[in-house]
């Protein structure tokens, strides 16, 4: 029988199993030395919130994999030998394989910040990350968060329901302004600011400082501030998980590079997920990619073409959300945090200051190009097909009703946006 | 995973910790709840006006002081910070003592009621008899325990109420069916049944009937006391048998099939107000594992299975056997209610075969044995055969079903396996309600697209123990009968993946299996089967 083996239980590498076994009987092996089952990463921060406990992170119950006969090992591989096609495991056992999928997500990003290595300085990626913070936290006075990103405010977000004082450092202006624009990064700072979070822009790190026994005991800015701190929290982005693989005989650049079909350079190894960089970039997207969905596309996509179905993949539409302390966002499309050539870009902001929209548009033609939405649920459903027929702003803010994907009875704002569009916008 | 869990109980003081204004509100609601525990321990009150209101005030003080003090000067949004860490949410031992308070409560007011001062002979004494100015002030009556429970009740859903709206009050769904049931609880539960025994005076002999309470919730409905007084009360009475009557069969369909069941089970129900509210603390401790899900399909649907056989053997047994007195003869409807459920279960089967395939096997099982119950009512009721003795039935469902499982255990045991363990394992209302919504309603959680990045809050805050995500991550849509449409896994989802909408009923069970935008190749090759 075929052997199947994915290395990383993630997202992209579960997804593969399961529609590897829904398309055959072959025997499929998940590897991962981080946790006995998947989890959802995603969710890491609200165990620390005690929003959830670890067992509710597990979207299948422990029963699903043996009786979809997944068999899962939870050990590091730290050598492949690809003519043999032969895992090596940390442990020296060793575990044949008749094709190979790579699926080994990311890490967070170091720069070789001095005193980086100190104790009380980590990320907040993984499991083992968790539990250090837990440790590392309790008790203390004073943190500080690098990296105005995505899990930055996460981090900043958790510590902060412990009631820690944060510190978060931004290299930019404003948060996230090397995706969102000046207007939306402003009125999220304004409300990371509002949250009691002490945010500082254009602030870089330069040393970590630490006392005799090797622990945090401050940061030193750029500009030559101490901060006093007990916990440093690296969120300067993530980099593909592919140190064991650089002296093999495999293609990488960031990541492993694949084709369209996902299949790196050697024959019967594939690589999805955070760790793959396209070769060729499709459409407008990164050549990695480190989001959930996309992680979960190149799995589904990954199992065809192992069972026989040679697949490429195509993730369609550019689409992704988080959460900002109380303010949800969503995009569709591309917004950029500049507005590219012949384009525009339209902003209305709710008086709250807690929703507003961003939409993208070609100057010229009005073509619909992307949105922003803060605060105000829309329908990916609806924003795929008017990008899809490559609708005209003008068609999208009068039925913008129609994307509204808000709970019931909430007040709507469509009217007000588009009358804010006509005065502003259409006769410029 | 040992290792999280340890740490995260230990270290989680922080988030755990009560602030003074909380410390104080709490001192406040518990010197009320004392002073009504000295009154069951029969401590004369000179001035029960005074003593009463001083108790009962400050528990809905009490508790609209804590909710200030916990959410006002914080931002709105989602309040779940440190549920896990705290003693009374994750079933520590403050969950327990409250769980053996409850229960003990319950134990009393349905065994044990001379100890909450009931007197068989001559005036009630202890908890009881401090209601009295109440119960005089509303219907001109003594109180009775169901008095004390039922204002109790009252002040739970307007109190906790309160405390819901101050949390959730970014999200006006939710404040809206709030004020529903806090309205519903308080004019048709309480206020309107005490006033309408005002009426019982002149020639009149209503029961107490609380409106919203629909057979077969309401079990005891059309037991044969209760429609000897409506009958003898003249038209209002008529209006009310018929009322009632009404409500399960035309009224219940109807609303259903527009809005899903949740139109009742979390907008007007008193057992899901209480739930809502005094139970909102609680709802992340229900079970979601599939084995639960089986344990709840058999047995609501066998409550549901008991309530229609003992209803029918209630009503049967209080029919004549002669038609020229009255039509309605025993035959006439033991033949009824047979065909009528044949109808059903016809026309279910006709229009839904598809959807019903895993289910039908079970609904054919409970059919079945009801329309054999019939049969047996029919040669055995002349011999008072225990089993289908009618008065057994209905005190054994009484005690089983009304008592043991939707007071003591339903709602004294909050704390420990979740607020709405009642409404999902037992009300057989849920279970027609549900039986409707998933088979004849416009009603759905739509899921959007892609953008599910399967965290598990939704599945986590479900107080009915629906593995939402299971859905969500698939991009299918939530039909699912025991569903309540609370709304909170929608609330809560950091993503904007969940609305509760009513739609057209084409194509209101999906099965997408993926996600818009991606490749259209890939979508067939992945509906073909599904994991
Ligand atoms: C805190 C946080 C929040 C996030 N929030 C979002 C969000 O809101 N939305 C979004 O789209 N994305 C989010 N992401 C990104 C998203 O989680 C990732 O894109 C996704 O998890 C990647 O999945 P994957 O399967 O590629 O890899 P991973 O989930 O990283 O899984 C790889 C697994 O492989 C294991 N592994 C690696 N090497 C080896 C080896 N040699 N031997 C054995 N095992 C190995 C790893 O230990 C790991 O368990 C977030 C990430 C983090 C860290
Ligand atoms: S699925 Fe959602 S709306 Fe339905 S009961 Fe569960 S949490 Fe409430
Ligand atoms: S809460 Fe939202 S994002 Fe999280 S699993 Fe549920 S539907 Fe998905």
């Amino acid at each position: 029988m075929e052997h199947i083996v994915i290395i990383g239980n993630g997202i992209a590498g579960i997804t593969a199993a399961r529609h590897i076994r829904k398309a055959s009987d072959c025997r499929i092996t998940v590897i991962s030395g981080e946790s006995d089952y998947f989890f959802s990463r995603t969710a890491l921060m609200y165990v620390y919130m005690g929003h959830m406990k670890w067992d509710h992170l597990k979207p299948y119950e422990d029963w699903f994999w043996e009786k979809n006969r997944i068999e899962l090992i939870n050990a590091w591989v730290d050598h492949i030998d690809f003519k043999n096609k032969e895992l090596g495991f940390s442990s020296r056992e060793t575990l044949r394989y008749d094709k190979l999928i790579l699926a080994t997500g990311s890490l967070p990003n170091r720069f070789g910040w001095p005193g980086e290595d100190l104790d009380g300085v980590q990320g907040m990626v993984t499991k083992q990350d968790l539990e250090k913070l837990e440790e590392r936290t309790s008790g203390i006075h004073h943190a500080v968060v690098i990296g105005g990103g995505l899990i930055g405010v996460e981090l900043a977000e958790m510590l902060h329901t412990r009631k820690i004082p944060v510190t978060l450092l931004v290299r930019e202006n404003g948060f996230w302004s090397s995706v969102l624009p000046p207007q939306d990064a402003k009125m999220i700072s304004e409300h990371i600011l509002a949250h009691g979070i002490d945010l500082r822009h254009e602030t870089e790190l330069e040393e970590v400082l630490g006392d005799e026994q090797g622990r945090v005991r401050a940061i030193r800015t750029t500009s030559g501030e101490e901060i006093p701190c007990e916990f440093v929290g690296l969120c300067a982005g993530v980099r593909p998980n592919i140190k064991f693989l650089e002296s093999l005989d495999i293609e990488t650049h960031k990541g492993i590079l694949v084709n369209e079909f996902l299949e790196t350079s050697v024959p019967d190894v594939y690589a999805i997920g955070d760790c793959a960089q396209q070769k060729k970039a499709i459409g407008l997207r990164k050549p990695v990619e480190a989001v959930w969905y996309t992680g979960r596309i190149m799995g589904e996509t990954v199992a065809q073409t192992v069972t026989g179905t040679r697949t490429s993949y195509q993730p369609g539409n550019w689409f992704n959300s988080a959460k900002f302390f109380d303010i949800e966002y969503q995009t569709y499309g591309w917004v950029f945090n500049k507005p590219g050539l012949n384009e525009q870009h339209f902003h209305w902001q709710h008086e709250s200051g807690e929703k507003a929209i961003t939409i993208a548009f070609d100057t010229e033609t009005g073509k619909f190009k992307g949105i922003n939405t803060f605060g105000i649920r829309m329908r990916q459903k609806v924003f795929d097909r008017w990008l899809n027929e490559e609708k005209t702003i003008t068609h999208v803010l009068s039925n913008l009703k129609a994307a509204n994907f808000d709970p019931e009875f909430y007040e709507r704002h469509e009217a007000e946006i588009f009358k804010y569009f006509t005065k502003n916008l259409q006769n410029t | 995973m040992s290792r999280i869990e340890q740490n995260m109980s230990v270290t989680g003081e922080a988030a755990a910790t009560l602030n003074t204004g909380q410390k104080l509100a709490s001192f406040l609601g518990m010197s009320g709840l004392i002073i009504l525990c000295l009154a069951a321990f029969n401590l004369n009150f000179p001035n029960k006006v005074l003593w009463l209101s001083i108790a009962l005030g400050s528990i809905i003080a009490g508790i609209c002081w804590f909710a200030q003090a916990t959410y006002s000067g914080r931002p709105a949004g989602i309040k779940n910070d440190g549920v896990w860490f705290k003693s009374m949410t994750s079933r520590g031992y403050l969950a327990y003592l409250t769980g053996l308070g409850l229960t003990g409560f319950y134990i009393l007011l349905y065994f044990y009621p001379e100890y909450l001062g009931l007197r068989a002979q001559g005036d009630n004494v202890g908890l009881i008899a401090l209601f009295d100015p109440l119960s005089y002030l509303l219907s001109g009556n003594p109180a009775s325990q169901w008095f004390v429970y039922g204002t109790l009740y009252t002040i739970a859903i307007l109190a906790f109420g309160v405390k819901f709206l101050w949390k959730y009050r970014h999200n006006r769904y939710e404040k809206l069916r709030t004020y529903s049931v806090m309205f519903f609880q308080l004019a048709f539960a309480f206020l309107i049944p005490e006033f309408m025994s005002r009426l019982n005076d002149d020639g009149m002999n209503l029961p107490y009937y609380d409106l919203k309470n629909i057979w077969p919730l309401n079990y005891y409905n059309f037991e044969q006391y209760r429609i000897d007084g409506f009958l003898s009360s003249g038209d209002i009475g008529l209006a009310l048998l018929i009322f009632g009557v009404v409500s399960i069969f035309v009224i219940t369909p109807i609303l259903t099939y527009k809005y899903g069941k949740r139109w009742y089970c979390s907008w007007v129900c008193g057992c899901g107000g209480l739930a809502e509210t005094a139970g909102d603390p609680y709802r992340q401790l229900s079970d979601k594992s599939l084995f639960a899900w089986k344990v709840e399909r058999w047995v609501v649907h066998s409550v549901l299975v008991f309530v229609v056989l003992m209803t029918t053997a209630v009503v049967y047994s209080y029919l004549g056997y002669d038609s020229s007195k009255y039509w309605l003869t025993r035959d006439v409807f033991l033949i009824g209610v047979g065909v009528f459920l044949s109808l059903l279960f016809a026309a279910i089967w006709y229009f839904k075969r598809q959807e019903l395939q895993k289910d039908a096997r079970y609904g054919a099982i409970g059919y079945l044995v009801i329309i054999l119950g019939l049969i047996a009512f029919h040669y055995f009721s002349g011999q008072n055969l225990f089993l289908f003795n009618a008065e057994n039935l209905r005190q054994a469902y009484g005690f089983l079903i009304g008592s043991i499982f939707s007071g003591v255990i339903g709602t004294g045991f909050y704390p420990i396996f979740g607020n709405r363990v009642w409404c999902r394992f037992g009300c057989p209302m849920a279970a027609i309600l549900g039986m409707q919504q998933r088979l004849f309603s416009k009603f759905r959680i739509t899921t959007n697209g892609g953008q599910c990045i399967s965290c598990g809050n939704c599945s986590t805050y479900c107080e009915m123990g629906i593995d939402v995500r299971a859905y969500a991550q698939k991009g299918e849509n939530i039909v699912r009968s025991s569903c309540v449409g609370c709304g909170i896994c929608s609330a809560v989802c950091p993503r904007g993946v969940l609305k509760l909408e009513n739609g057209s009923t084409n194509n209101r069970i999906t099965t997408e299996n993926g996600v818009v935008g991606e490749n259209v190749d890939l979508l067939d090759l992945l509906k073909q089967k599904s994991l």
